[in-house]
């Protein structure tokens, strides 16, 4: 089969590999119809994330039909259309069964990596290091996917494949960096990011009851976006100071919750933080940069929430800890729980309250997925989201 | 020091080594020994005199006699606590383990473990180069659902002893709590225990408990040998980033 292959930094290829095989009792075999690229993958193509191996096969964002069930899956039939949570949870150790689904006990085979520098560590992860398990990814023809009693879920087929997709991760990714927020009625939410997940977040927090929802970028497509499409008041931090501007529209209180929809990777055009951060990126004396956060911190309301969606990895430097401490601000964040949101989150889509569509700028055939790439590196072309199609 | 060569064996070695050097010195014509004579024949005189063979110990070799209890007896060998909660009855996990047979299914390092009678049964295990060690153990303590503890029996070629308890968890579960204890061969830094368990013999127990979870809890070990890569993205290349394969 063809699957898009990762080989270093800005290099990623697409490779003629064996099929996928059932291995465990509890795989299936998933033929893709279709798959994405995540911000996230931008991390593992900007060379971030460590435990990347030549040839690994990138994707965690799929979907598409069963092919093939391992002896002791019983709820699937070959022909079945499922999307696939890209966190790979076996369902029934402790954390699966309180619907903690991205901190499975047993799904990943080399957790023993992943504690050495966290303590602990978290579920495998389809396409995302060997961290994360080494899983082989969805942007392929075809993928294996374990405990697939657990993770798929079967979706109608009058929803198109673009209306169902993102169910794979970045619809519950903004879902639940909203629902972290504890948003009580009227309450003013600031999303920095306003990337695919910063805009579902955008909408998930209205949806939840969110008086006014500000999109914070510097990207004027997306900015569009999220006020045309999300409902949101946007700043553009180029031309705009974050702070005083965030406070002006909360009369003077700051925002309840900010939203981090950005992560390990926020560029922060001039800011001193921001120029310090990738001058020690670069020279390995940390690893993630965190403009956007510490903006967050600083701007969020006394006694308000900061939700984490973005992806961070490794140290922190120069983290206003003592700032989220003066206002009491609670702190959560952690990789998403996504079957834990697919039944409330396909309803919404079914009753048309989400429509995920709005967020794709392109779609390409699996074969293009390098230019596509570089293409949302660079967000040429207003790129926000590629559907890659592999036949 | 430890030993685990016999008396005679360590006589020969003695003879043969200072032979080794009395016949090299009397062919340099005062040139000197070549170092590969001369680390042969001072590895044979140092073998003689300390006891203690370093191939032996690699290859899992040990003549020495001894009494387990003697050699494992207060803080002596090297000892390994780990622990971990699976999502089972402690009476479940206990038989599981009790049946020393299934000990291979998640000890990465083990073969094989044949059980000879209620109490006694012989264990093989993994060697460098292909080769096993084998050692019978004896099942010294034994409380119904709550401890099992075992040790190798006396003149065995390895001295380990072990023990698990089973103890209920706060929040449902069963905590499996495990120290093994063995006798290095060289001390605490032995090579022989390195090749066994790997560098670190905490993380491979740990690794292997983590098996013996996935494996109660899910009915199956994950796994990503035998998936699909690129070219040049080989199961080597995998292993090389940390990988079990």
């Amino acid at each position: 089969m063809k699957a898009l292959c990762w080989y270093g930094r800005h290099d990623v290829r697409v490779e003629r590999v064996p099929d996928p095989e059932i291995l465990n009792p509890r795989d299936a075999i998933v033929r893709v119809t279709s798959t994405a690229i995540c911000g996230s993958d931008l991390h593992l193509y900007d060379g971030f994330i460590p435990g990347m191996a030549p040839g690994d096969i990138l994707g965690h964002e799929f979907m598409g039909e069963i092919v093939e069930v391992g002896s002791n899956v019983r709820n699937l039939a070959r022909g079945d259309r499922v999307i696939v949570p890209f966190t790979i949870a076996c369902g029934s150790c402790v954390q699966c069964l309180q619907g903690n689904y991205s901190l499975c006990d047993n799904s990943n085979p080399n957790v023993g990596a992943l504690e050495k520098v966290y303590g602990y560590g978290g579920s495998g992860l389809f396409g995302y290091s060997h961290l994360y398990g080494g899983y082989a990814g969805g942007q392929a023809e075809y993928v294996r996917v374990p405990f697939a009693d657990v993770g798929p879920f079967k979706v109608p087929d009058y929803l198109s494949d673009e209306h169902v997709l993102f169910m794979t991760d970045i619809l519950p990714t903004g879902y639940m960096a909203a629902e972290n927020c504890s948003i009580k009625p009227g309450d003013v939410v600031a999303v920095w990011g306003c990337g695919p997940v910063g805009l579902f977040a955008i909408q998930c927090a209205y949806l939840l009851g969110a008086g006014k929802v500000i999109g914070i970028d510097c990207v004027e497509d997306r900015l569009r976006l999220a006020r045309e499409r999300a409902n949101a008041e946007t700043i553009n931090f180029l031309d705009t100071d974050v702070y005083d501007r965030l406070r002006e529209l909360t009369g003077g209180r700051g925002p309840n919750s900010c939203i981090d929809a950005v992560g390990l990777e926020a560029h922060g055009h001039g800011s001193i933080g921001a120029v310090y951060d990738k001058t020690k990126a670069m020279l390995m004396l940390a690893t993630d940069r965190l403009t956007a956060l510490r903006q967050a911190i600083v701007a969020c309301g006394k006694g308000g929430t900061v939700s984490i969606p973005g992806v961070y990895g490794g140290l922190l430097d120069k983290v206003p800890l003592g700032a989220a401490f003066a206002k009491g601000l609670t702190m959560k964040m952690g990789q998403t729980h996504v079957h834990r949101y697919l039944p409330t989150l396909l309803d919404h889509i079914e009753e048309g309250r989400i429509d995920p569509t709005f967020v794709i700028s392109h779609t390409l055939r699996l074969d293009d997925a390098p230019e596509g790439y570089a293409m949302f590196l660079e967000k040429a072309d207003a790129c926000t989201k590629i559907v890659l199609k592999p036949s | 020091m430890q030993r685990n060569i016999s008396d005679w064996e360590r006589a020969i070695s003695l003879a043969a080594g200072g032979a080794l050097f009395a016949y090299a010195l009397s062919r340099t014509r005062g040139q000197g020994i070549s170092p590969m004579t001369a680390t042969t024949a001072t590895g044979l005189i140092a073998r003689g005199l300390s006891g203690f063979c370093p191939l032996s110990a690699t290859v899992g070799r040990n003549s020495r006699g001894g009494d387990t209890r003697a050699a494992l007896g207060g803080s002596r060998g090297l000892h390994v606590h780990e622990s971990v909660t699976i999502g089972r009855p402690a009476p479940e996990l206990f038989r599981f383990w009790r049946d020393f047979s299934n000990l291979p299914r998640f000890m990465d390092h083990l073969e094989d473990v044949r059980i000879i009678s209620p109490t006694r049964s012989v264990w093989t295990a993994k060697a460098p180069a292909g080769l096993t060690i084998k050692w019978e153990a004896d099942v010294i303590n034994e409380i119904e659902g709550e401890l099992i503890g075992w040790q190798s029996t006396d003149n065995a070629d390895v001295a380990t002893a072990g023990s698990v308890r089973f103890v209920p968890a706060p929040r449902g579960g069963t905590e499996i709590i495990v120290h093994l204890q063995y006798e290095p061969p060289a001390g605490k830094v032995g090579g022989w225990i390195a090749s066994l368990f790997g560098e670190e013999p905490s993380q491979q127990i740990r690794a292997d408990l983590r098996k013996l979870k996935a494996l109660l809890e899910t009915g199956e070990a994950p796994s990503i040998v035998g998936q699909p890569a690129g070219p040049s993205g080989s199961r080597r290349t995998a292993r090389a980033v940390g990988v079990p394969v």
